[in-house]
């Protein structure tokens, strides 16, 4: 069964999310990677107030293509999860409520994802095609001058992932492959 | 043989158009393997992670448009006849040129920076590009060209593996490399291993063995019996299609060597994803 879900989304929703679930999302999401969760690590560390309210929010790891003409965005599939991991925590610790990425996690942000109610999503890497065909706008919010690593906000409709590490800690990563290990 | 003059737009224009188009048309080889693979996976998750990437490689092909946002850096592997004089300009000026064309009027994305520690600058024209260059004999340019994306190059690993490890380190390098990678390169991957040579030779073949189409096997038996195996052996993994589970972890193994030295047996396994791009031309 699919789950539907309106952003932003709610302590409750995050509840009631499972590892395994299948998600579409619709409403306003923001984007970062590498570049952009250095910068916004090095603000945190230093005190200091970031150029995107986090709170609330959940954060897409993306670099999109650029879009042709006609199309309100480039392709745009999730970037390996796990390069965010050194920044993630202090992200969900300032009220980001969820990531979207593809990959494993590290053992400090699945504590802190528990620790905060938080949830972390996957979306198909490679069907960076297909899943652009789900975000309808898109608007640079900071760091234009990173190219593809700017932070954006899309406006996405049934936007398709699945959980990959719900409140509780469960891990599809963990469960699901040894199910199929001969 | 006479010196045949080869203009550098000439290049260019073959090289723009092999960057555009591997981007855009996912390989015959890689599309049946994939449609053979949603036949024989058991996982419904990952059925329905097949039918996704299956139905994005047709939406790339039918709107030309990338099929994955990372259109990778430029890697080439250029066997250049010694009878070609290219005229205006030099040969690598005009495969960069051929890049920049490509990634900007393409609409491919820019992922390259200029340093790789302190400067970290977007050259915005994904220039430079990663030439491989042999010198074969005869008047002719045959280039295959990728766009290698780093969700899986980073899964890529290297051993400088000596005589007494035998077939069994061997495998076991290669196995071992494809278990830590686990989810991140997005399965189902394609496999390339070097083995022999030198530290960069057996880092150079390896990444030539993910050009090589996957319905092909290495010549040698005994090679292309071990591509086999690795492959049936890594499928067992259980990771899956997007590492959520299955029995389609790998769609294909390469294996490419070369002679070596009495003291090494280096292995070089490069590990891509299932939009293993490559496009072949010869000018």
């Amino acid at each position: 069964m699919t789950k539907k879900i309106t952003l932003p989304i709610t302590d409750e929703d995050i509840k009631n999310l499972n590892a395994g679930d299948s998600v579409l999302l619709t409403g306003s999401i923001i984007t970062g990677r590498d570049a952009a969760h250095k910068r916004l690590f090095e603000l945190i560390e230093q005190g200091k107030e970031l150029p995107v309210d986090v709170k609330g929010e959940l954060i897409y790891y993306v670099g999109p293509a650029p879009a042709k003409p006609g199309y309100a965005v480039g392709p745009a599939g999730p970037t390996s999860s796990y390069r965010m991991d050194k920044y993630a925590p202090s992200l969900l610790d300032l009220g980001l409520k969820g990531m979207i990425g593809k990959g494993a996690r590290s053992q400090a942000v699945i504590d802190s994802i528990v620790k905060n109610n938080c949830v972390y999503f996957v979306a198909i890497g490679g069907a960076a095609a297909l899943i652009a065909k789900s975000i309808k706008s898109e608007e640079i919010l900071c760091y234009d001058d990173l190219g593809t690593e700017a932070v954006r906000r899309y406006e996405v409709e049934d936007f398709p992932c699945i959980v990959a590490i719900d409140s509780r800690g469960n891990n599809v990563y963990e469960t699901e492959p040894p199910k199929y290990q001969k | 043989m006479e010196v045949r003059f080869i203009n550098s737009a000439e290049i260019t224009k073959a090289v723009k158009k092999l960057l555009m188009d591997c981007n855009y048309f996912i390989g015959g080889d890689i599309m049946d393997a994939l449609t053979r693979a949603r036949g024989t996976e058991t996982s419904p998750v990952g059925k329905s992670v097949l039918d996704q990437i299956i139905e994005n490689d047709k939406i790339a092909a039918s709107e030309e448009i990338p099929l994955c946002q990372d259109t990778g850096m430029a890697v080439l592997f250029v066997e250049y006849g010694d009878k070609v004089c290219v005229e205006n300009g030099s040969f690598d000026d005009a495969v960069n040129e051929g890049v920049r064309q490509a990634y900007s009027e393409g609409y491919l994305r820019k992922s390259v920076v200029s340093d790789p520690v302190f400067d970290r600058v977007n050259t915005k024209d994904n220039t430079p590009a990663i030439i491989h260059t042999k010198i074969v004999s005869g008047n002719k340019i045959h280039i295959t060209a990728g766009g290698k994306g780093f969700g899986s190059e980073n899964m890529s690993a290297i051993k400088m593996l000596t005589p007494s490890y035998g077939v069994e380190g061997v495998k076991q390098f290669i196995l071992d490399t494809v278990r830590a990678a686990g989810p991140n390169p997005c399965p189902p991957i394609v496999v390339g291993v070097g083995i022999g040579g030198t530290f960069e030779r057996a880092a150079q073949l390896a990444k030539k063995a993910t050009f090589r189409p996957i319905n092909t096997h290495n010549p040698d038996s005994r090679y292309a019996e071990l591509e086999d195996e690795l492959l049936s052996e890594i499928n067992k993994m259980g990771f899956g299609p997007a590492g959520l589970g299955g029995n389609t972890t790998a769609l294909g193994v390469n294996i490419e060597t070369s002679p070596t030295h009495i003291a090494g047996m280096p292995v070089a396994v490069n590990i891509c994803c299932h939009a293993a791009r490559h496009a072949s031309a010869t000018i």
